[in-house]
């Protein structure tokens, strides 16, 4: 089964398993349909980019930017080659939901990039695969290559004129790739370090041309849209928040793994399809967008819905849809190190807040995980975050910031025990019987 | 320096970008020279910047950006670990250990036979099958319990 | 578009960002990556500033300034930001200036005070970075000083044109360096040095000379190219220990090649020579200046009365200052000789006597960046002239087209629009093409001789260029003005200006390349070659040292061996002269002495001795008075250089008068292309002149390995060598044993050996028929 659980599907409708994923499956389902009736009916660019406005798609990729009025940024009569670009990149840790639409379903992204390129005039596209994910790089290839040969690709799309041509590129092992403009920097084969912005990639992006980069969910969700109509998506999900969106649970839940449920389905709901906290233990506290959005404690997580604005208000972000659950066998000290590392590991080093900031960030937390914090360590945290937010080239800074924030904001208590005692709150046996790692069975 | 058929899969990738952008294919032939060669040795990444018309160093800093080349040699497998935090709460942490025991070797070592070398990864995009590894870059195993890793290790070999 | 920066208003053009608006009411923003003539990398964030409505701080260098902006640079917001950014760069930063060879002289440094020393919130373990070994002149020891600006990195891709350093790897272990051990071979990597804000990179050769505090700053003036660059010489009791570039955009920018900064070596050199010698009884004696004086002035009187003035010659090297070169065409003429030159390296003279005027560049330095298409016929642009090269580089990232015909296939790092290569012997034929297509496209007459000339698509969209748009340039470089065609290329070339509407100039050789003709120093008789060709039975010598500087060196050299009396003013003594030489007299090098030179565009440059000559060297001017009273000449008492000056260009005066390219006749034949093997000869860039050839660290760079027989496949396997293989070299009289070396840039039927070194000393003329053949 493809995606665990649905309410109300779109994007994860008729995927049965592994074995849907062709042109002719997506074909049966009703893929390109949109493409067609676009082409066919001669539709105005400024149509479907309404509908997408209409619809309050917000992008998939974490920023939530509604997908519509970023389309419209995109200079109509541009003299040379536009590109849109497809962030496949999914590095965002807890996040594994484009990974799943590629695998069962990467035609609804070629369409959605074709009718993207129709309605901006782009002539090329690239999708970025995380390089992690290989054999989604290749089936990408491969259903490339069926959308081709079918003529929903290349010179001349189905009869109509418009020419736009698609092609896969891998990662190779760089969160900061995910970032828009480092992903754009990594296709012209440089490093992945973020540009600094303005320019934005609407006006200089691939090679410097006009550029639209959005999330994989993004533009799998544009046929839908198309389908339905705008307004039909819309209501699917909540007033500002359109549509249905695919949720990536990770952690401590009995059934890891993606459900599609429309913005605003509510937190606990989306618990009870994950199977809820293992072993009927209890919910500590939940990361709900993904690696980078603020940890917010069980209560405030029990009263969410899961939309962005809702998110917002209980001081976090709905990102790109990833929720880590960590349940009260979690030592946050130990969670909080290993984000840390992360994000000091994969910073690009470009710029100096984040480069120096990250690192210092992760060898204060590492100290004090290992018995040698200090008293003035939180304190010395807040401040060393407080230099790196919003001074930084991309937001990576923020990203890395964020959670030590948030982790000492909402469980202080448990960092001061650590401090002082030199050891876990949560004993570390305890610890070890909460990842089930020898006790689990499949 | 790469066998023709390398260069046949670079070829085709550098027809993906516009003429006067080869420099894109960069990453796909560095990954390309590792897969034939199990690493990228110096020679190896000067080859592929001439090839591409790129300046040695830009090509290095290409191959030393993204973790998933290897600059030194790796044993014949390598085997990453995910142990970021989703993974983390489901055993990625403990597989890793698990696997040290087993091989006897820490992160970022190879096993003396020169078969297995232990890499500790970062997020896979795969948190919701945890704990999850790679090996050689693109095999993906997921849901590793001891059990598991002991199928796996015996079929390394 | 107005701005208002700290309250003070600023008028900006559209495009403009925060810094430039700052820069023009005279707030200073903290910065380290920003650099005015890199592309903006925003990536160290010290610039971080206030802007009214902005919720974060913004980087000055990269935010567009828009209408109405008001900027704070000092308010709390933006000092805490740059604080905190401070804060970040010093944590893994060594801590002790005092030891550091940037200390005194360290932008980081110097902010650091200014934001206090917060580093000691940081308890952990510092980033260790460990040294690089990339060549002779630039130092990355102590590259745990680096706060990863990228300057380094974009000076390479965007001015040098070669990525040499990079930075690799990621995050807090992101590294400056190059690609696994080489070298930096960039002939102006030094700028990196300059460009750097900390102690990373820093001079070798200067490394722990001197601390910058105790260092006396001059104004100088290059003396190699025709540049002219500015500089700054310091020094430190009595002796020069460093020169850098002194800004000025319309010459040299901010810029010098690495031939200007650290030829100072050869300064102090232990071959300076610092006493006069004369040769007694077949040896070199040290004797005062007097007896020396004396002896020199009773022999040429001597020779003079005795087989007529004409049997006097004297040659200078282009470098010498315009004073000097004045001087000597006076004492010269004052000996009743026409014989006087001062350009060793040509051949062709014809055209003496038909030009319109003092040949020089046809356009200032600043007008290149106007252009839309250049074209430069025979040059080893990038070695010969480097920064005249990064202006062409920068011209043709924009939006100019430059092509280039040449006789080495040498990458000139330029994005060429078009490119010919071709032996010596057909460059005329090469530009006749282009002539020819451009007569064709305007519809004009074929000019006389080039009937049979036919234009291939190469010439054709190199003469399209030059005739679209607006500006366009013809440049004539060393090549060309050193073959033996000199006359027809500079022919071919007005004519092609003359059709497509370009300027049409020489870049000129070295310093005083435009200097020498305002000084006269110019034959009225025998000319640099034929001075030899003919032998004189006196000579005296100006700075040249002619079997390395000299078009034909074997001939110059027998000639000189037969000679009567030769005297040279040198401010060496190792070279082959003590061989041929009766008089050395010990002159002073540029930091000695006052003097002129007059560069490619007609600029006027004076400049002052830094520190006091050496031992018993003089300036050059002051030999040639004194050796004019000594023969009771007219008109030699002077007391200053600038009184000799003023007798040749109006006090005051910017730009010398009188330049002009044209030349009094308009046809031309094309000779025929030569027969056999012909030789393709460049000065390399550290060969090129008496101080460059003897500067250490610039002779262990991979510019300065001796010269090879550089061949493509097809002659290599013509001639039955591979490379590596010894060859015999032959010309004339003279041979030379060189290593055969494969290089596909070398035209057909070319053999490229370099001049102005001693391994090839003993060879004939600098083009035309070579004889190779293995060793
Ligand atoms: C550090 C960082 C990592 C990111 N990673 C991803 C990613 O993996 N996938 C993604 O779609 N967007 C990612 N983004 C967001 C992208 O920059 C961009 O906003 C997004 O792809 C736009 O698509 P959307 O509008 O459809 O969301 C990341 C941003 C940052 C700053
Ligand atoms: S914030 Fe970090 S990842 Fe983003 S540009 Fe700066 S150094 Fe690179
Ligand atoms: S000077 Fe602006 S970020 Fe460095």
């Amino acid at each position: 089964m493809a995606i665990l659980g649905a309410i109300n599907p779109m994007l994860s409708v008729g995927l049965d398993g592994d074995n849907a994923w062709r042109l002719a499956d997506y074909v049966k389902r009703g893929g390109y349909v949109a493409l067609r009736r676009i082409l066919e009916q001669k539709l105005p660019q400024e149509y479907v980019i309404n509908e997408v406005k209409k619809s309050v798609l917000r992008g998939r990729g974490g920023a939530g930017f509604p997908t519509g009025l970023k389309w419209s940024f995109m200079p109509r009569s541009f003299p040379g080659d536009k590109y849109v670009v497809c962030n496949s990149d999914e590095g965002e840790p807890g996040t594994f939901k484009d990974r799943d639409i590629l695998r069962y379903n990467p035609h609804s992204v070629i369409e959605g990039m074709a009718i993207a390129a129709f309605a901006m005039g782009a002539v090329r596209g690239y999708n970025y695969i995380h390089g992690e994910v290989w054999e989604i790089y290749e089936r990408f290839e491969e259903a490339i290559d069926e959308a081709r040969a079918a003529g929903f690709l290349g010179a001349d799309i189905l009869g109509s004129g418009f020419n736009f041509d698609l092609f896969g590129h891998h990662g190779y092992g760089a969160y900061i790739c995910g970032e828009e403009t480092a992903l754009l920097e990594s296709i012209e084969g440089k490093k992945g370090q973020p540009r600094f912005k303005p320019p934005f990639p609407a006006s200089f992006g691939l090679y410097g041309r006009p550029t639209t980069i959005n999330n994989t969910e993004t533009f799998a969700s544009v046929p839908y849209i198309i389908n339905l109509g705008g307004e039909h998506y819309l209501e699917a999900g909540k007033a500002n928040n359109g549509g249905t969106k695919l949720f990536s649970v990770s952690g401590h839940v009995n059934r890891p793994g993606n459900y599609e449920i429309p913005l605003g389905t509510p937190f606990a709901t989306l618990l009870e399809m994950a199977g809820g906290i293992r072993g009927g233990r209890k919910l500590k506290g939940c990361i709900p967008g993904g690696s980078s959005a603020p940890v917010v404690p069980a209560a405030a997580m029990m009263d969410c819905t899961m939309d962005y604005d809702s998110i917002a208000k209980a001081g976090s972000m709905l990102g790109s849809g990833a929720v880590i659950v960590m349940d009260e066998t979690t030592c946050m000290v130990k969670a909080l190190e290993r984000l840390s590392f992360f994000y000091y590991e994969e910073s690009c080093g470009q710029c100096t807040p984040c480069r120096e900031g990250t690192s210092w960030l992760y060898k204060v937390v590492h100290r004090i995980e290992h018995g040698q914090g200090r008293p003035d360590d939180l304190d010395l945290l807040a401040s060393v975050t407080g230099n790196i937010m919003g001074r930084t080239i991309c937001a990576l800074g923020d990203a890395a910031s964020m959670p030590v924030q948030s982790f000492i904001k909402h469980y202080r208590d448990e960092f001061a025990y650590h401090i002082e005692q030199k050891k876990c709150l949560v004993p570390v046996d305890v610890q070890r019987a909460g990842s089930g790692f020898f006790t689990a069975t499949v | 320096m790469l066998t023709s058929e390398s260069l046949k899969r670079i070829d085709r990738e550098i027809a993906k970008y516009p003429a006067e952008q080869k420099q894109s294919a960069v990453m796909a032939a560095l990954a390309i020279a590792q897969e034939e060669q199990g690493w990228l040795s110096s020679a190896a990444i000067e080859f592929v910047a001439g090839y591409l018309g790129m300046a040695p160093i830009a090509a290095y800093e290409v191959a030393s950006f993204y973790n998933m080349y290897d600059l030194k040699p790796v044993g014949k497998y390598k085997v990453s670990v995910c142990t970021n935090l989703p993974c983390m709460l489901t055993g990625g942490v403990d597989a890793g250990e698990y696997l040290k025991t087993k091989l006897g070797i820490g992160y970022n070592e190879t096993t003396p036979d020169g078969l297995i070398t232990l890499k500790e990864g970062e997020c896979m995009g795969a948190c919701g099958d945890a704990p999850v590894m790679i090996v050689n870059n693109r095999r993906m195993c997921s849901w590793m319990n001891p059990e598991q890793i002991d199928k796996l290790l015996a079929e390394l070999k | 578009m107005e701005i208002e920066i700290d309250g003070k208003m600023a008028q900006v053009p559209d495009g403009s960002t925060i810094m430039d608006a700052a820069q023009q009411v005279g707030a200073y923003i903290p910065h380290f990556c920003y650099h005015k003539k890199l592309s903006i990398a925003a990536n160290c964030r010290m610039c971080l500033v206030q802007v009214e409505k902005a919720p974060k701080p913004l980087p000055a260098c990269a935010t567009p300034a828009t209408n109405g902006m008001r900027v704070f640079t000092h308010s709390e917001l933006a000092v805490k930001a740059q604080q905190g950014v401070m804060e970040f760069l010093l944590i893994n930063h060594p801590l002790d200036c005092p030891i550091c060879d940037q200390g005194g002289e360290c932008q980081l440094q110097d902010l650091a005070v200014g934001y206090g020393n917060s580093a000691s919130r940081f308890q952990e373990d510092k980033r260790v970075v460990f040294h690089k070994d990339v060549g002779p002149l630039i130092s990355m020891q102590e590259m745990a000083r680096c706060i990863h600006c990228t300057r380094c990195v974009r000076f390479g891709q965007e001015i040098a044109g070669v990525m040499e350093l990079g930075m690799a790897n990621r995050n807090m272990h992101a590294e400056i360096m190059t690609f696994v051990g080489r070298s930096i071979d960039s002939e102006l990597s030094g700028n990196m040095i300059d460009l750097c804000p900390v102690g990373a990179l820093t001079s070798k050769p200067f490394r722990y000379a001197a601390r910058s505090w105790e260092l006396g700053r001059r104004k100088s003036i290059s003396p190699h190219d025709s540049i002219g660059a500015n500089l700054t010489v310091q020094v430190k009791n009595g002796v020069v220990l460093r020169v850098l570039p002194r800004e000025n955009e319309e010459v040299n920018e901010c810029w010098i090649s690495d031939k200007e900064r650290f030829s100072y070596e050869a300064l102090n050199s232990p071959a300076r020579l610092t006493r006069p010698m004369v040769r007694v009884d077949g040896t070199l004696r040290e004797v005062d200046w007097n007896s020396a004086l004396d002896y020199v002035a009773h022999a040429l009187k001597d020779i003079v009365a005795t087989h007529g003035g004409e049997s006097f010659a004297a040659l200078s090297s282009p470098q010498a200052t315009l004073e000097e070169l004045y001087l000597l065409q006076k004492l010269t003429r004052g000996l009743g000789s026409g014989n006087v030159d001062f350009r060793p390296r040509r051949r062709d003279f014809s055209n003496d006597g038909q030009l319109g005027g003092i040949p020089w560049l046809g356009l200032r330095f600043s007008e290149i960046k106007d252009l839309d298409a250049a074209l430069v016929v025979g040059s080893f642009l990038r070695k010969d002239h480097p920064l005249f090269a990064q202006r062409l580089r920068q011209l043709a990232k924009n939006w100019g087209q430059v092509s280039m015909l040449s006789v080495g296939g040498d990458d000139p790092l330029i994005d060429l629009h078009a490119q010919v290569t071709v032996s010596p012997a057909d460059l005329p034929l090469a530009l006749a093409r282009v002539v020819k297509a451009a007569a064709q496209f305007q519809g004009e007459t074929i000019p006389a001789g080039l009937d049979s000339v036919e234009a291939d698509a190469t010439s054709q969209a190199i003469a399209r260029s030059l005739l679209e748009r607006n500006k366009r340039a013809i440049f004539l470089g060393n090549a060309a003005e050193q073959s033996p065609q000199a006359a027809q290329l500079h022919a071919l070339a007005l004519e092609l200006a003359r059709l497509t509407g370009a300027t049409c100039g020489f870049i000129g050789e070295a310093a005083n390349s435009v200097g020498g003709h305002v000084a006269k120093a110019l034959p009225t008789a025998l000319n640099a070659d034929e001075m030899f060709a003919q032998p004189r039975k006196a000579y005296i010598l100006l700075g040249v040292e002619p079997e390395l500087d000299c078009y034909n060196p074997q001939q110059a050299v027998a000639a000189l061996k037969e000679a009567a009396l030769v005297v040279m003013l040198t401010p060496f003594n190792d070279g082959a002269a003590r061989e041929y030489a009766d008089v050395l007299l010990p002159t002073t090098p540029f930091t000695e002495t006052s003097g002129t030179f007059v560069n490619a565009e007609g600029r006027v440059q004076s400049f002052n001795g830094v520190v006091r000559p050496l031992g018993d060297a003089r300036p050059g001017w002051k030999v040639l008075r004194v050796l004019g009273n000594l023969l009771a000449l007219p008109g030699f008492d002077y007391d200053s250089s600038e009184q000799v000056r003023a007798e040749i260009v109006p006090a005051g005066e910017g730009f010398v008068g009188g330049l002009s390219n044209d030349l009094e006749r308009g046809a031309w034949l094309l000779a025929d292309a030569g027969e056999g093997l012909q030789r393709v000869t460049d000065v390399p860039i550290y060969f090129s002149d008496p101080l460059a050839r003897r500067a250490p660290a610039l002779q262990k760079t991979r510019d300065a390995v001796a010269p090879t027989a550089r061949m493509n496949a097809d002659t290599l396997a013509a001639i039955g060598v591979t490379d590596g293989v010894p060859v015999r070299v032959r010309q004339g009289t003279g041979e030379a044993v060189l290593t055969a070396r494969f290089d596909e840039t070398v035209p057909a039927r070319c053999v490229r050996v370099a001049a102005g070194h001693p391994s090839t000393a003993a060879l004939g003329a600098m083009f035309g028929a070579i004889n190779v053949e293995r060793a």
